[in-house]
């Protein structure tokens, strides 16, 4: 596999330089805050590299949290009335920089859900198509990192195009794919890194994999009847202490769902998808006002069941969770996913 | 505050014991640094998972709600004046409690830790008035004065105001506060300031409604921005909608307030909600010689009138 050294003298150079063929998404510190989001990136504004973790995830590059779907409208002096126009989008090449590996993975979670053989979700999937993903590796994982025990790990190249591995005074940019060479190609990155790359880099793959701390298993979940797991006595004391609020949803990189709402003002409207989340009443109430999960309870049971068990069960492919450990560090009330899991593998 | 808990298991154990209560709604230690979960516990042999320390800031009163059993519930001076809140609203009847009154100090605000510490924090210790933050490669020594909770900071009820049990005796209250150095500094402001002071407040706001959802006075069977029948608030976040929802979710809290923090310590995003809600606590003090959830005895001051009112528009 090709590594290619790139100088930190030439990093901004090459940045500035790819931004003529790429629209650039980077992780930013948001103005009087002591966290970093993903953002596409102004003109001559630099990801930041240093930042440990985005608050929210870069799913929403791809799933933002509103996204304008058709626009309509009801004047019936217009040819168009009442047809349903899918507005113009931006569907240009996106580079999106900095993306740790385990939000990288996330991406190929959500892509079983709006990407399958009988339904595909364009807005997902075009947008998704236009990215390349140049990842970092994450050298210093945080205590609530436990991507090991998912689909992912500190050094993963699941779903990347490119690795960056920080070695201080350079990158090395492992080339996964012919989308990852051609970005590199793109910002001027050519510099063979040297035959003993690999194995540096795998050295400090080693050692950061050795840094987590903390995992999860979910082999008995996997073996457990659903029915066995949704009737369980431990829900009543996992779901306690929860708000019911979205935050978890909302900062996970995972968590799919989305609404859809027409918005009307006069004559003419735009159908939106918006962000939902299971953790609220209105996600699930029926228009005869019934609710099939009315309680706190049997909504909490309903996100762990589908993270952990439903989505395990229907692709055989793991979890639904990479490990990031946002929820844990967002949740108001110390909700912790690596102490539930731990209940439901009991 | 740390010898609290000895004298909270004690307490628990023997309602429990003696049938007094159904459940014990406490903390138990979190899973991270400076986080405890919200807990209830049934039996006495669970009554060791409780702890208490400057980390329990979140406000019990928000487990009481509609709740049928009897309960026993540990309460700091704000959970106190919500659990009057409660009461007085219908949303717990005080039969059903036995209020377990803990003193407090304040609680600390774990992003401020985490802005001192500059790095990721591992570990956190309390003793009386420090506390010790730990990460890779570094150990300092925190006052735990400079590290509380913006609300605690200020606060003049720190003993609770109600209870059937004590952890100890009352500390002693703060005097001399200003309370609302932040409010006249908005207060001040032209239109056009205030304008983009809150435009700045809620730009990072994702409408998780963790503010609301923590927050013991948002207890309606539909909040207004979940009506769907017809649907008044948009989902989105555009500005008019986000405003909408934190504007008119303030102003439900009018003269109900206690300003006990629980929404700013939720914000994922790091959103001081209280800004919103602080003005009309504000108002409803100098307005009204009015501070929410002092009795169980007085009606507030939204639900009453008198025939001396001020006002003319109202005789």
């Amino acid at each position: 596999m090709k590594v290619i050294k790139i100088d930190k003298k030439h990093w901004a150079g090459g940045i500035e330089k790819s931004r003529s063929a790429y629209r650039l998404f980077g992780p930013v510190m948001v103005e009087n805050k002591n966290f970093s989001e993903f953002k596409e990136l102004d003109a001559g504004e630099m990801p930041d590299m240093t930042a440990t973790d985005t608050r929210t995830s870069p799913k929403s590059i791809c799933f933002p949290p509103e996204e304008v779907m058709m626009e309509y409208s009801t004047d019936e002096t217009r040819d168009d009335c009442n047809l349903m126009r899918v507005p113009a989008k931006d569907y240009s090449p996106r580079a999106i920089i900095g993306i740790r590996p385990y939000d990288a993975a996330a991406y190929l979670v959500v892509k079983k859900n709006f990407d399958t053989p009988e339904y595909r979700d364009p807005y997902w999937c075009d947008a998704y198509a236009a990215c390349t993903f140049i990842g970092l590796a994450v050298n210093d994982p945080s205590r609530l990192d436990f991507s090991t025990s998912t689909h992912s790990g500190p050094f993963d190249e699941i779903g990347l195009d490119v690795l960056l591995v920080d070695m201080g005074s350079h990158y090395f940019a492992k080339v996964i794919t012919d989308k990852g060479d051609a970005y590199l190609k793109a910002a001027g990155w050519e510099e063979f890194a040297g035959d003993d790359a690999e194995q540096k880099i795998e050295a400090l793959k080693v050692k950061a994999e050795g840094a987590i701390q903390t995992t999860i298993s979910f082999d008995r979940i996997k073996e457990k009847s659903i029915m066995e797991l949704h009737g369980a006595d431990f829900w009543d004391d996992a779901a306690f202490a929860c708000i019911n609020c979205g935050t978890c949803t909302y900062v996970c990189p995972t968590c799919w769902c989305f609404d859809i709402q027409d918005e009307t003002r006069g004559k003419s409207g735009v159908r939106i998808k918006a962000w939902d989340s299971c953790m609220y009443p209105l996600f699930t109430i029926h228009t005869t006002g019934h609710n099939p999960r009315e309680t706190k309870i049997q909504r909490v049971r309903q996100r762990f069941m589908h993270k952990l068990k439903y989505f395990m069960d229907k692709y055989e492919d793991g979890i639904m969770c990479v490990g990031c450990g946002r929820c844990i560090r967002s949740c108001p009330v110390n909700i912790d996913i690596r102490r539930v899991c731990q209940t439901m593998n009991g | 505050m740390l010898a609290y808990i000895n004298k909270i298991k004690e307490i628990s154990d023997r309602l429990l014991k003696e049938q007094k209560v159904d459940l014990i709604i406490g903390f138990r230690k979190g899973t991270i640094p400076m986080m405890n979960e919200p807990c209830f516990v049934k039996t006495s042999s669970d009554v060791k998972n409780l702890v208490w320390d400057s980390n329990c800031g979140i406000n019990l009163a928000n487990y009481l709600t509609n709740r049928k059993e009897k309960i026993g519930v540990i309460a700091k001076g704000c959970d106190s004046r919500n659990i009057v809140t409660h009461i007085i609203e219908n949303k717990i009847s005080r039969e059903q409690l036995v209020i377990i009154g803990v003193p407090c100090k304040g609680m600390i605000d774990r992003r401020k830790v985490a802005a001192a510490a500059d790095c990721e924090v591992t570990e956190v210790l309390e003793q009386a008035d420090v506390i010790v933050v730990k990460g890779p490669g570094i150990e300092k020594t925190i006052k735990k004065a400079d590290v509380l909770q913006d609300n605690c900071a200020i606060c003049i009820h720190r003993n609770p105001v109600i209870n059937d049990e004590m952890v100890a005796g009352p500390v002693e209250e703060q005097k001399g506060v200003d309370r609302y150095e932040d409010v006249r500094k908005v207060e001040a402001m032209s239109p056009e300031e205030k304008w983009n002071y809150f435009e700045e407040l809620l730009s990072p706001c994702i409408r998780c409604y963790a503010c609301r959802n923590a927050c013991p006075l948002c207890y309606c069977p539909t909040c207004f921005v979940d009506e769907s029948k017809p649907q008044w608030v948009g989902k989105t976040l555009d500005t008019i909608d986000t405003r909408t929802f934190h504007f008119l979710r303030a102003y439900h809290c009018a003269g109900r307030c206690t300003d006990c923090g629980s929404c700013t310590r939720a914000c994922p995003m790091g959103i001081d909600v209280r800004a919103f809600t602080k003005k009309l606590e504000k108002d409803a003090l100098e307005l009204f010689g009015w501070e929410a959830g002092m009795s169980v005895d007085e009606r507030p001051t939204l639900d009453t009138f008198k025939p001396d009112d001020p006002d003319k528009f109202i005789k």
